[in-house]
């Protein structure tokens, strides 16, 4: 561990304000807390809120897991844990189950969390009014007045002009029946699980707000009663491990355009080559491995 | 069979040992060093310093030399160290009119105590490629004043002020937010929205003060003054009781001298933008000072109609380089989770589309 730093990088004082707003969001889910968010030594729009939140949470015995899509090897992903490991010199982990803290950026894993896990996300835009109201002063207020028709009318317009709501990630959702909250840039596919038994907590580094979803909070995906909430997902199964209920990426495999479709959760596909699931492209791990 | 995208950390290490060689350039030149960066390319050392918010040249220079010259890259490099840094103390606000000017004019008299002063300026250099510092440079020596330039020079303003002709801004003692340690919130106070211009990139300042003189939010401004030099910074120290010089910081100062036709409450006045940058910075301080005074217009009960440079949100929002520069070149990550979710909808929609085509064809 490097000691020219504080454990996990940021001074005491600051984590202390972190967990102050963390507090504060947990007291009012959905709610965006306004953080002083520090500069961090990678670029804002790389993860700097949930990295300052996984500093504000994590204790020496943690076990943190990072992913990017999904992925514990995608470089950021592998950047950031390298960053926990030099400054803090936690535990860390590609498997889902034995990760205390799992910081994730537009996924959540397939497998259900506990309630002895912290799901911290990487958020850009926390307000999910954003794209409607550009004005900052304009959506607080909106949001203290619980006034969401502009994004109900955002829905509608979508359903007249495509005959479904046109929304595929980054989908709003009402939490505990009171604040529409942007979960993050995650497919809808995850909005389900979103009501889960872990803390779910959301850092916005660049925009300073931090907020926060309890366990079992009722979480509802924005729909009408005569057009409700679908959360889509490929109708192929894994190609790897055959899974027919994970998230999937889409590969290119070769010049004429083949393509392939892997799940999306790295650890949740070995999970289940592991167990023995093969995919119509796959083969058992250990000859994958060779 | 599937490639995954194994190898993330080693293609990193790897990528990192490749950024340090090209760094470094063709070893049979000579390497650069920091002083060398520090002296020679000052005026890049004080942009870095003046957007960092940090006022230290050596580890500004290193910085240059780190990032290859890219100044937002040093900039970032500056501010994640110094957010790091323990603060022990917040100094005495510098007394500007004090200052050890290099370089002091006015645009808006002719003479003043204290005299007009270019100092070290490329103003009225003719922008011609000088070759003789292609092949070896040399050593210039400028001619030393017999003139007593330590004068105090005092601030032209202050001789409007006299008259009460121009607008008297409002003293307070009360300790402003500081825009690193609380999160920004709007209305902003005008100390905040000084800050965030004074570390805000000079490229958007030069674009919005420019905005504003070709009619987007129309202030029409005089350089009333703009000085260079070095200050003091004076910090209270508790056991003393008594305040004490810890270092001379060099500071560019613009005080812009604007009209203003007088309002329901004030009678006509001139009023005043300012700006403040580290080092020697005057394109800065005056694009500062520009928006500035154009950010002032509901304190002065003037219009809005809604142009860029008059909006506080948009301008404090946007200035900052880092989270800009961030942001902007965030899109280049993954982001292919996502682009699935908007595959399958595109596709979901065009077979809609499709087939009620086909349908209505079909009925034909």
């Amino acid at each position: 561990m490097s000691t020219e730093y504080n454990f996990a990088y940021l001074d005491e004082q600051t984590k202390r304000m972190i967990r102050r707003a963390l507090l504060k969001g947990v007291a009012i889910p959905g709610y965006q807390v306004p953080f002083a968010s520090r500069e961090m030594p990678m670029p804002y729009g790389w993860g700097t809120g949930g990295v300052q939140v996984t500093a504000a949470c994590l204790k020496p015995d943690d076990t943190l897991k990072v992913i990017d899509q999904g992925a514990d090897d995608t470089t950021n992903a592998v950047s950031i844990r390298k960053f926990f490991e030099k400054t803090a010199a936690v535990a860390v982990s590609e498997k889902t189950e034995e990760s205390t803290v799992i910081q994730t950026r537009h996924r959540i894993p397939e497998q259900d969390l506990t309630e002895d896990q912290i799901l911290v996300y990487q958020v850009p835009i926390p307000e999910p009014l954003r794209f409607l109201e550009p004005r900052e002063t304009e959506t607080r207020k909106m949001h203290a007045l619980e006034e969401y028709g502009l994004m109900h009318v955002k829905l509608y317009e979508d359903i007249a002009r495509h005959g479904r709501i046109a929304t595929s990630y980054a989908y709003p959702v009402k939490v505990e029946g009171r604040y529409v909250m942007d979960p993050s840039p995650i497919p809808k596919f995850d909005n389900p699980k979103m009501e889960m038994a872990a803390l779910q907590l959301f850092g916005a580094g660049r925009e300073q707000r931090i907020y926060a979803v309890p366990p079992y909070t009722k979480v509802v995906s924005l729909d009408f009663e005569d057009h409700p909430f679908e959360k889509g997902g490929a109708p192929q199964a894994c190609g790897l491990c055959d899974a027919h209920d994970a998230y999937l990426d889409e590969v290119i495999m070769d010049d004429a355009g083949t393509r392939m479709f892997v799940c999306s959760d790295t650890d949740y596909c070995r999970m289940r080559r592991e167990a023995g699931h093969i995919g119509e492209m796959g083969v058992p791990l250990a000859e994958d491995a060779a | 069979m599937y490639v995954a995208v194994k190898g993330g950390e080693k293609a990193i290490d790897n990528a990192h040992a490749w950024l340090g060689e090209m760094r470094r350039g063709d070893t049979e030149v000579a390497e650069l060093t920091v002083a060398q960066i520090r002296n020679q390319m000052a005026l890049a050392v004080d942009r870095v310093m003046a957007e960092g918010s940090l006022f230290d040249p050596d580890l500004a220079a290193l910085a240059i030399k780190q990032s290859r010259g890219d100044l937002i890259e040093a900039i970032f490099l500056i501010r994640a160290y110094r957010t790091t840094l323990p603060r022990f103390g917040a100094s005495a606000p510098i007394k500007t009119e004090n200052m050890a000017c290099m370089r002091r004019i006015s645009a808006t008299f002719k003479d003043a105590p204290g005299g007009q002063v270019l100092g070290p300026t490329f103003d009225y250099t003719h922008r011609l490629l000088d070759f003789k510092l292609a092949a070896e440079g040399g050593v210039e020596t400028a001619p030393k004043s017999e003139a007593d330039t330590d004068e105090f020079k005092p601030h032209i303003t202050s001789f409007l002020n006299q008259e009460g002709l121009i607008q008297q801004e409002p003293t307070s003692d009360a300790r402003p937010s500081d825009l690193t340690r609380e999160p920004m919130e709007l209305p902003a106070s005008r100390a905040l929205r000084l800050q965030a211009l004074a570390r805000g990139d000079e490229g958007f300042l030069l674009g919005m003060g420019y905005s504003t003189q070709r009619g987007y939010g129309r202030n029409h401004a005089f350089v009333g003054e703009l000085r260079i030099g070095d200050v003091a910074v004076e910090l209270d120290i508790p056991e003393l009781g008594f305040a004490i010089e810890i270092a001379d910081i060099e500071v560019s100062e613009c005080e812009t001298v604007n009209q203003f036709a007088g309002s329901k409450t004030e009678p006509p006045q001139f009023t005043r933008g300012y700006g403040l940058v580290f080092g020697q910075s005057e394109r800065k301080a005056i694009s500062m000072a520009l928006v500035d005074r154009a950010l002032r217009w509901k304190e002065l009960g003037e219009d809005n109609p809604g142009t860029p440079a008059q909006d506080e949100e948009f301008v404090l929002y946007h200035c900052d380089n880092i989270q800009a520069t961030g942001f902007v070149e965030h899109i280049k990550l993954p982001h292919y989770v996502d682009f699935q979710a908007e595959l399958e909808l595109v596709r979901t929609l065009r077979k809609e589309a499709t087939e009620a085509n086909a349908a209505k064809e079909a009925a034909q």
